[in-house]
């Protein structure tokens, strides 16, 4: 079946999608865009975590064609989105410009390049990042919670974050990187 | 497969009648799984995302209106005062990611004994109105669960609402896991007074072949409160009545071995959830009576 639905503001296609495949499934393999991580199938990791219609949700336990007409944003455009709700500036993203999304923040370990969302540049500010493949879906959903909840406690973050697991860090370097996030979004107010 | 999108509770109703094997999808929490694990390959997959209806509620009189597909989170946000057992329950269900897309509608049509909601649906009293082509009825929830991930759904119906009734007391659910998040239930339980009829009721989560209720302990518990005046006087429940329960919480418990846990854990931890969850609510029940008495 055919699929139509916005990724990161702009519209897409996928074809050929069988009745049983995943979200995750058709934005890894026939989008392109790899940036949400398949990890469990089941809902249990938060590798895989993306918005629909704003809301954080695991995109391998949702069925393709739920989507149709719907709106998701993945990590790939987590600049744009966050660019977007401090400025209103609407552009989206393309999925070349997703397919070639590389994470590049603005310190001297990592060079210059392409644009972060604040939470991104936090987590390589803070070393929240280890061998990165709980990253994207943790970037997705704490974004979503600053989005909602600007001044969150410790266990706001705890709780918000409770769905996306961590084998490295032991997830302290990412509460730091959250606090960052949101003591950095205060002081742009 | 085939992928079903009916736009409209008619629609959904005439495609299940049309293909009674359909699987229906909402949340997709359980589903799938099923199919990511190639444990499921349904002919059908029936979605529900676009019925609106689904994802309304309405809080009446005495019991709110709950659309199958209403995410917990939602329940948790919204409903908390008029349902505080089932929003204590929805609390407990995996992850905000999760929570975001699953509903009671998915845990009743699984009706695994550990979903999470069953505990503190039978403990505030529900109905689950189903709907056919053919008309719909209502599903008392003491007769809705029939067996191990069975329940008295036919192959044509669907579930559209669940009628619960509005709290007249405290209620509270307790579970027991390895962690707080992205559990699945060791065991679990639930429990509302219900001062209106000078009742309390219970419901046991992942401890027999479906969720149940210690009726047993319930009619003990019933006469015991009734005969020391408890309801009037406010005391607090002699240990010794409280022991009685949660000995006879335990004895309503038919539970198996399995990876999460034994059968004689799960009879003991129900046992002292019991009896936890009745000094809460009984405490918290103490409370509210002294403050009106002091009012009056």
């Amino acid at each position: 079946m055919r699929v139509n639905f916005t990724v990161n503001g702009r519209p897409q296609e996928a074809d050929d999608v069988w009745e049983g495949e995943s979200l995750l499934y058709v934005l890894r393999e026939r989008l392109g865009l790899p940036g949400s991580k398949n990890a469990c199938e089941q809902g249990e990791c938060g590798s895989c975590t993306v918005r629909l219609d704003g809301v954080p949700v695991c995109s391998c336990l949702v069925a393709a064609g739920q989507v149709e007409g719907r709106d998701v944003v993945t990590v790939e455009g987590l600049a744009d989105h966050a660019r977007q709700r401090s400025c209103g500036d609407a552009s989206g993203t393309s999925l070349d410009e997703a397919k070639g999304w590389q994470a590049r923040g603005t310190d001297s370990q990592t060079g210059e390049g392409a644009e972060l969302a604040p939470i991104q540049q936090a987590f390589i500010d803070a070393g929240a990042v280890q061998c990165g493949f709980c990253t994207p879906g943790l970037l997705v959903a704490a974004d979503e919670m600053l989005e909602r909840n600007p001044d969150p406690t410790d266990a706001d973050i705890r709780e918000a974050l409770s769905g996306n697991l961590c084998r490295c860090t032991g997830y302290e370097k990412i509460m730091d990187a959250v606090r960052l996030a949101a003591a950095r979004q205060q002081e742009a107010v | 497969m085939d992928f079903l999108r009916p736009a409209s509770w008619e629609e959904a109703l005439a495609a299940k009648a049309e293909h009674p094997t359909a699987v229906p999808i909402a949340g997709g929490t359980d589903v799938m799984v099923e199919i990511n694990f190639d444990h499921r390959r349904p002919e059908y997959l029936l979605d529900l995302n676009r019925v609106g209806d689904l994802y309304e509620w309405e809080v009446g009189e005495d019991s709110v209106r709950l659309g199958a597909s209403v995410p917990y989170t939602t329940i948790m946000e919204r409903l908390r005062a008029e349902l505080p057992g089932l929003a204590l329950a929805s609390h407990t269900v995996a992850s905000p990611q999760i929570r975001n897309r699953g509903g009671v509608g998915g845990n009743l049509g699984t009706a695994s004994p550990a979903g999470d909601a069953h505990p503190a649906l039978l403990a505030a009293g529900a109905e689950v109105e189903v709907e056919s082509v053919r008309g719909s009825r209502r599903i008392p929830i003491d007769a809705f669960y029939t067996g191990v991930k069975r329940n008295a759904l036919a192959a044509d119906e669907l579930i559209k609402w669940v009628h619960i009734d509005r709290a007249d007391g405290p209620q509270q659910f307790s579970k027991v896991g390895t962690r707080n998040a992205m559990v699945i239930a060791v065991c679990a339980f639930g429990l509302a007074l219900h001062p209106s009829t000078r009742t309390v009721r219970t419901g046991i989560g992942s401890a027999a072949p479906t969720p149940v209720r210690a009726k047993a302990a319930e009619e003990f518990l019933n006469a015991a409160l009734e005969e020391g005046g408890f309801w009037d006087n406010g005391k607090i429940i002699t240990p010794s009545v409280a022991k009685r329960f949660a000995e006879l919480c335990s004895g309503a418990c038919n539970p198996i071995d399995d990876v999460r846990g034994t059968a004689s854990y799960r009879r003991h931890a129900v046992g002292v959830m019991a009896r936890r969850t009745l000094t809460w609510t009984w405490e918290s029940y103490r409370g509210t009576a002294a403050r009106s008495e002091g009012v009056a």
